[in-house]
């Protein structure tokens, strides 16, 4: 829509060549942008929070699990999106489903050939990035009317913006609760040896309020309201 | 034509194989590569049911180091031909009784390695929800546990999947498993957590909260397997 405002074609004045957009213009950095804050899949549309609770008790699988996110969202938004004037209306749901599913099992295999301590850390919840509403929701809303790089861009921006918040999350979360970060023992490094772990933090009852106080303190920032 | 039925059973044909034939060549190809893993995994669970071992730890190096394997059947004498890490215990709990082959790893003492520090033993059985399994270190004696360590598919995280915990396993270590007549008893994991040590004695450990039934599973399969292995043991306990 904003590019026929930027390109206004007018009979008196028709373009010979249309302009080509630069890769990363003004607008498209904005696919980027605002999941990270004003339009965050986690803290505002409030999707992905199964797998937010359940994996960010340490750091390590958090990461790991971000990192598939973003690429089963980024690569699912770009088959999608060079395949939607191929795929069907009425089976398009399924359709959508087959490739993130198709994505996530790579991913998954890829785990646990290579990275299997963490897999079984994060177990079910790397096959359950197929039921991500995130993932779907950006399919169905964006990547189906998009061109493959606007949607690459915009894969990547919602994946960032659920990345940082579980990313969050863990870091209390394994520092409040373990006393670590990334397994390395930061109040012993740090000389507060006898510093005690919070229980409370290790289990989801942790994330929740964790993910609670982060919410608020977003909100009140960007004086998002419910309605 | 998109909408006609036609494109969209095409459409699906097409996908499906697709999809179908990267996942088949995906599972080809990482298949080598997640069988060592799952075989280094079950090397670590061996080693840790005896030892501590770090993140940085060479496992294969330890692992060949320190233990000796082999197989023995179900009257207890040793299977020639059979290497023990290639043997599928879940597989195996499906045979019959008498068909059955039981693998045994020695965990050699550091300075003499002629000397056996503890026998580790595999076990298999059913939790609350799907399969649990692990290893039991009994001493050199035959009957005082050296450690154990436990894994499962399906226990409810919180409660009867706290039997991977090592505040869990720890509480086996010293137990005994034989009474002073000699006759098997093994250890039980008892209802309710809580009891303090002078109540449980030498036979039983502190139980898990909410999850009495998963601890049900880890006895019963504790006493499966040690009798399993009972004929063995008989012929080599002093």
């Amino acid at each position: 829509m904003s590019e026929k405002e930027n390109n206004p074609v007018t009979e008196q004045n028709p373009p010979l060549k249309k302009e080509s957009e630069p890769l990363l213009s003004k607008r498209r950095k904005k696919f980027i942008s605002d999941p990270l804050v004003d339009d965050n899949p986690i803290t505002l549309q409030v999707l992905g929070i199964c797998s937010a609770l359940a994996v960010t008790s340490q750091l390590e699988p958090t990461f790991v699990m971000a990192v598939a996110v973003i690429f089963v969202i980024v690569f699912s938004n770009l088959i999608t999106s060079l395949l939607r004037n191929m795929i069907p209306t009425r089976i398009r749901i399924i359709t959508q489903l087959a490739i993130i599913a198709t994505l996530v099992i790579l991913v998954d295999q890829v785990l646990r050939a290579y990275f299997f301590d963490v897999s079984k850390l994060l177990s079910v919840f790397v096959g359950l990035i197929i039921t991500n509403c995130i993932v779907m929701g950006r399919l169905e809303a964006f990547a189906m009317g998009n061109k493959p790089w606007d949607s690459v861009l915009d894969g990547l921006g919602s994946g960032l913006g659920y990345s940082w918040v579980i990313l969050a999350v863990a870091f209390f979360r394994e520092l409040l609760g373990s006393g670590s970060l990334f397994g390395f023992k930061v109040w012993e490094a740090i000389g507060l040896g006898g510093m005690p772990n919070n229980g409370l933090m290790v289990t989801s009852v942790g994330a929740f309020i964790v993910l609670g106080l982060i919410i608020w303190v977003q909100r009140s920032r960007t004086g998002y309201v419910e309605h | 034509m998109q909408q006609s039925n036609g494109y969209i059973i095409t459409f699906a044909i097409i996908m499906t194989v697709i999809v179908g034939g990267l996942l088949g060549a995906a599972n080809q190809v990482l298949a080598p590569a997640q069988k060592k893993a799952l075989e280094l995994d079950n090397k670590k669970a061996i080693l840790k049911s005896v030892m501590k071992l770090e993140a940085s730890s060479d496992v294969e190096k330890i692992y060949a180091d320190r233990i000796k394997s082999f197989v023995v059947d179900a009257n207890g004498n040793k299977v020639a031909g059979k290497v023990a890490e290639d043997i599928n215990i879940r597989k195996q709990s499906k045979a019959k009784d008498a068909d059955r082959l039981y693998p045994v790893y020695k965990f050699l003492s550091a300075a003499d390695k002629n000397k056996t520090e503890a026998y580790i033993l595999p076990l298999f059985g059913n939790g609350l929800w799907n399969n649990i399994w692990g290893y039991i270190a009994l001493k050199s004696d035959f009957n005082t546990v050296a450690g154990i360590v436990f894994d499962h598919a399906g226990e409810t995280p919180g409660l009867g999947a706290r039997i991977t915990e090592e505040a869990i396993q720890e509480r086996y270590k010293n137990r005994l498993i034989f009474d002073q007549n000699g006759k098997l008893i093994s250890v039980k994991m008892v209802k309710g957590e809580g009891h303090p040590e002078a109540e449980l004695g030498e036979h039983m450990v502190d139980g898990m909260s909410g999850a009495t039934l998963t601890a049900n599973g880890v006895n019963a399969m504790l006493y499966t397997y040690l009798d399993y292995y009972l004929p063995y043991i008989k012929k080599n306990r002093q």
